[in-house]
């Protein structure tokens, strides 16, 4: 749900997402420490992976974003996993959108790294399990649903036409933003078990 | 990469002017406003998808829509205020909104047709060249092909985790038990690509990893490789104007 294809969006809207994915793309390379690569592009394989994972919800079943996650292990480099990977799937599968890759890495990775900047280091820090589970469903909650906000404010900018709709993509977002939440809390409780410095971003 | 693949694979066409190509007829498909304008351009890129042979997974992939967009086809024909055209209990339909509806599907449909035909059946190997080839920076790049080299693999893992889960008699339903065992698939998967990054950078590294992969110079895109692209300018340049005639 989160990849708008081509053919949908007004220039304006895919300019704009374009200048702010390279933005984030330049803030990411940036920071990102050239030993770090072989870690982020292995992450990113993961992610791309466990987001194609069918979690069954009621009678339907959803894809993990795992947006939030990313940003508390990757950091700035969410905005490189991300274009990787939407790339990826542009390329090779078909899926997605070329002309709306800089929109679509906006709308999954921005909140993903402020998710990850703001409660990363709560979730690193603390020796309370339970505040961590917290954090770590907040911060999965949070993402899912910046993304959905973000899609809906791109569907919006772009024609009024699309404004019902986009009401009502917010509203699909709320089931998956409360399963992520709940799943987000599950991994970062098991990687605090079991790896700690998995929770290190690659990128700061 | 050995010669013999080489050798086969460069009569192929030049994927840096392919991926131009693709982006500039995406970028003129994608701001169509006249219905018929869209359906002939939709019959031109058909037609010539056609000529290509594909598999029957490229008619397939029209099929899959996302989830907005059958929102969009949902809500613009009531939505969208003009002629009435007919009514569905207290909702009226009108002729506009139809349109509109009409015009995003043979966009998406038709914008679908031209990233499958033109970029669909490319090798991964051969796209990390290419996009150095448009100077895509080094870092990406290297992100690119490597994510793409282990992808196939985590997804294997990922399948056989869940095989393991299901020999265990998981039964994923909605609750909190099967989130936190996928909570605990993911997180595995994370340490095992986590454990699989620092072997293969040390493998790396034992070879004379140096910051940048050794790379050969690409040959120069053929006559036919230029043609491809004037063809796709010429054909941009003309849905356009005839967009907004």
């Amino acid at each position: 749900m989160a990849h708008i294809p081509d053919g949908l969006l007004s220039a304006p809207v895919l300019v704009g997402g374009g200048l702010l994915a390279a933005a984030g793309v330049a803030l990411g390379l940036h920071r990102l420490d050239e030993r770090m690569i072989p870690r982020t592009a292995l992450l990113a394989a993961a992610f791309f992976a466990g987001s194609l994972v069918a979690v069954p919800v009621g009678p339907s079943s959803v894809h993990l974003l795992l947006a939030g996650l990313m940003g508390v292990m990757l950091g700035t480099a969410t905005f490189l996993a991300v274009l990787v990977a939407l790339l990826l799937q542009a390329l090779l599968f078909g899926f997605g959108g070329l002309t709306t890759l800089g929109v679509n890495t906006v709308n999954i990775a921005l909140p993903g790294v402020l998710c990850g900047l703001a409660l990363g280091p709560l979730i690193r820090a603390t020796a309370r399990p339970s505040v961590r589970l917290a954090a770590g469903a907040l911060a999965g909650g949070l993402a899912v649903l910046g993304t959905g906000g973000l899609v809906a404010l791109s569907l919006w900018l772009s024609s009024s036409a699309y404004t019902p709709a986009a009401r009502v993509v917010i509203a699909t977002y709320l089931p998956l933003a409360l399963v992520e939440a709940f799943i987000t809390a599950s991994i970062i409780a098991f990687l605090a078990r079991v790896q700690p410095g998995a929770l290190r971003p690659a990128a700061p | 990469m050995t010669a013999g693949s080489i050798a086969q694979t460069s009569p192929q066409r030049d994927l840096r002017l392919n991926l131009v190509a693709a982006f500039i007829v995406l970028a003129c498909l994608s701001q169509l406003h006249t219905l018929p304008v869209a359906a002939a351009a939709l019959a031109a890129v058909g037609l010539a998808a056609a000529w290509r042979r594909p598999g029957p997974q490229l008619w397939r992939r029209l099929l899959h829509v996302e989830g907005f967009l059958l929102l969009l086809f949902a809500t613009l024909p009531f939505t969208l205020p003009g002629q009435p055209l007919f009514s569905l209990g207290p909702l009226t339909a009108s002729v506009e909104g139809v349109e509109r509806a009409a015009l995003i599907a043979t966009k998406v449909s038709a914008c679908v047709l031209v990233l499958s035909a033109l970029l669909g059946a490319v090798e991964p190997a051969r796209l990390g060249p290419a996009l150095r080839g448009l100077h895509v920076p080094e870092a990406i790049v290297r992100l690119f092909v490597l994510t793409a080299r282990y992808l196939g693999l985590i997804r294997d893992e990922a399948r056989r985790l869940q095989e393991a889960m299901r020999m265990r008699s998981f039964r994923p339903g909605t609750n909190r038990h099967s989130w936190r065992s996928y909570g605990h698939l993911v997180g595995m998967l994370l340490v095992r690509a986590l454990e699989r990054a620092q072997r293969v950078e040390e493998a790396m590294r034992c070879r004379g990893y140096e910051g940048r992969f050794p790379h050969l110079p690409q040959p120069s895109p053929t006559r036919r490789d230029w043609a491809g692209l004037v063809l796709a300018l010429v054909f941009g340049l003309a849905v356009t104007i005839a967009d907004r005639l």
